[in-house]
């Protein structure tokens, strides 16, 4: 256990909480009190390792990425390869816990917000394993971004509705999942996707994907003989680079890069990099973290060519690892994001979604100034076929 | 004597109870909410709760999330409804909630809405989502400047929290009928009278009971066990159907008058 731990009320430092309406704070102590009696539990850790190995496929393998490498000429680059879990994406991690703790609390309806459909997809596939009802809140933008998800999740049974308030996107389908939640909150269990929202969610999130960090740890160490200089993944809510990130961050020696979407350039609204110069904190959706608002208050527009990085706000743990200079954060533009796409499906017969070439966007930047000798691990959180329509669009 | 609780005082005086409409601050326009505000007042409304916009309303359905859009399409921010207060102020003494997500307040500064607010002429301030301990600070610096936070319950409340929202509530408490976002429905749940009984064994303080009300039958429901009925959205969807039909304070005024049972003592327009 390091020191990054939130205190009891879903603090790191000053960011989390847990700002919701009266009625939610009941159901979330309830969560809470359960989780926590789960967290240490040797018969729920079983449970969950054995879906990760049997079902998701785990340990992803810990790519070295040599052409890549070779073409750019720097740093040896890893690909952690979240791709290849079962659905294609990191986000079933989280999805077997929380499914596990909703049977274990006596849940029988599950809901869940979602943004590039990766969500929605693993939301869905545990439902479906588990046999529970399944809604899925997706923003219509979405759904036009993300039409094959949309059919995926359909076909495992899950029922989708579409957001059409706001900006039609992930923080207009997290509204809407709250509304769901807030009304039918004796039944249902609300699955949050990503390392945001009230406490205890941002703690649980980061917690069922640590495994990602875990076997990347031992991964490296077995063919490297030593730790990376450099962790690097994208960041939208930020689960994907909190799960590689949390088991690094008591070893200094390893930097930490977090990618967020520059988008179309620094103007507010044309991008969804929250801690670009002028940041600034603010309370959505449950947690107290940096956002994207104007003077007023009000929650800015958004804008990514990736779906999953398209979100005003960032996981409260990483607001504190950014204060604390712990890991850094930079973006990559769309441009830079669909070159990255298509290099590495090129160079490497991997195609990335379009979140993850955020995360390789940046690798390609910068890993000329590095040592030959030196080593990156990259986060490849999740596969790109369900953008190659979008991509199509722009390439 | 703070306008609040003078006010629930001479309703207690008179035996009769509270009715406390709700509207977005900006809805159709600035400039007739504060006329809508005035007529409320002058129709029967003895707490106004006034909305004030934002981009994500998490709690409200969607005849008030639509309203809120309005009102930002206008350009309607905490600034301008602070200064609509000063306003109404000059007019009318009814005592006035902000209704508000807390983003907006904490981009203004609680500090400086504390202050800016009390010299508007704001009574309460209600977050919907800063309950608990988050509420704590604001709380205490709203209080120095004389406003009340006005604490929520909700039958998922429990026992335990009611004591403890009891201990520190103030103006009054704002009871949610039941589990779900502000909307219209045809039936009060029963699930609003035991929450009020219960919270009764913690509290001397009034209960106002919002969510779902909107017609004479259900705020005549609620005031055989309450101290107070909100009306929002049935409201907000009148002023929406002005919008296109027109006559936005005579539909205000007659939808309000047809809610209220006719009492002689009750201050009334002619």
């Amino acid at each position: 256990m390091n020191n990054y731990e939130p205190n009891e009320r879903g603090y790191w430092g000053e960011y989390g909480g847990r700002f919701v309406p009266e009625t939610l704070v009941a159901p979330l102590d309830e969560l809470t009190e359960a989780y926590f009696s789960c967290r240490d539990d040797a018969g729920f850790r079983a449970e969950f390792d054995a879906l990760l190995r049997d079902f998701v496929g785990r340990p992803t393998p810990l790519y070295y990425a040599e052409r890549l490498t070779d073409q750019l000429g720097g740093a040896k680059i890893y690909l952690k390869r979240e791709d290849l879990a079962h659905t294609g994406a990191h986000k079933i991690n989280n999805c077997i816990g929380q499914v596990l703790l909703a049977r274990q609390m006596g849940k029988s309806r599950i809901i869940a917000e979602t943004g590039a459909g990766q969500h929605g997809v693993a939301t869905a596939t545990v439902c479906a394993r588990f046999g529970l009802e399944c809604v899925i809140y997706m923003g219509t933008e979405d759904m036009r971004r993300q039409e094959l998800n949309v059919f995926r999740m359909r076909l495992l049974g899950a029922e989708v509705r579409g957001v059409d308030s706001g900006s039609k996107t992930l923080k207009d389908a997290i509204n809407e999942a709250l509304r769901d939640w807030v009304t039918n909150v004796e039944t249902t269990y609300y699955l949050l996707g990503s390392a945001l929202g009230p406490h205890p969610y941002p703690l649980m999130v980061r917690d069922f994907q640590s495994v990602i960090g875990r076997e990347a740890y031992e991964q490296i160490l077995e063919k490297e003989g030593r730790l990376p200089d450099l962790l690097v993944a994208c960041v939208g809510g930020g689960s994907n680079a909190i799960g590689l990130f949390h088991a690094f961050l008591d070893d200094p020696a390893v930097r930490m890069i977090g990618v967020e979407a520059g988008g179309t350039g620094p103007a507010l609204g044309g991008h969804a990099a929250r801690f670009l110069a002028g940041a600034s904190v603010g309370v959505l959706q449950g947690t107290k973290s940096y956002l994207l608002q104007d003077a007023n208050g009000q929650i800015a527009p958004t804008h990514s060519v990736s779906a999953g990085l398209d979100y005003a706000s960032i996981g409260p743990e990483h607001a504190f690892l950014h204060d604390e200079g712990r890991v850094e954060y930079v973006s990559a533009s769309d441009d830079e994001a669909l070159a990255a796409f298509k290099a590495l499906s090129e160079t490497e017969g991997i195609i990335p979604a379009l979140e993850s070439a955020h995360a390789v966007a940046h690798v390609i930047k910068i890993t000329g100034n590095m040592p030959r000798d030196s080593i990156i691990v990259v986060n490849l959180s999740g596969r790109g076929d369900k953008d190659v329509n979008t991509a199509a669009e722009y390439l | 004597m703070k306008r609040i609780p003078e006010k629930f005082a001479s309703l207690a005086a008179d035996e009769r109870k509270g009715f406390i409409p709700f509207l977005s601050a900006g809805d159709p326009d600035i400039v007739t909410s504060k006329e809508i505000v005035l007529t409320l007042a002058n129709n029967g409304a003895d707490i106004i709760e006034l909305g004030v916009p934002f981009t994500d309303p998490m709690a409200d359905g969607p005849t008030i999330q639509a309203s809120s859009m309005r009102a930002l399409e206008n350009g309607v921010f905490l600034d301008d409804v602070l200064q609509m207060v000063r306003e109404i102020r000059s007019e009318a003494d009814v005592p006035i909630v902000l209704f508000s997500y807390l983003n907006p307040l904490h981009r203004y500064g609680i500090e400086d809405l504390a202050k800016d607010a009390a010299a508007a002429g704001v009574d309460g301030v209600l977050i919907t989502d800063a309950v608990d301990t988050e509420a704590v600070e604001i709380s205490n610096m709203l209080s120095q400047y004389g406003i009340d936070l006005i604490s929520l319950i909700a039958p998922t409340t429990t026992d335990e929290r009611l004591e403890k929202i009891a201990a520190s509530a103030m103006g009054f408490i704002y009871a949610v009928s039941r589990a779900g976002v502000t909307g219209a429905q045809t039936e009060t749940a029963d699930a609003a009278e035991l929450l009020v009984r219960r919270a009764r064994r913690f509290t001397d303080l009034p209960i106002a009971v919002g969510f779902g009300i909107s017609t004479r039958e259900q705020i005549e429901d609620v005031w055989k066990y309450a101290d107070a009925a909100v009306v929002g959205s049935a409201i907000v969807a009148e002023i929406e159907r002005s919008i296109a039909e027109g006559d936005t304070l005579d539909r205000v005024r007659n939808f309000v008058r047809g809610l209220l049972p006719p009492f002689a003592n009750r201050a009334a327009e002619p």
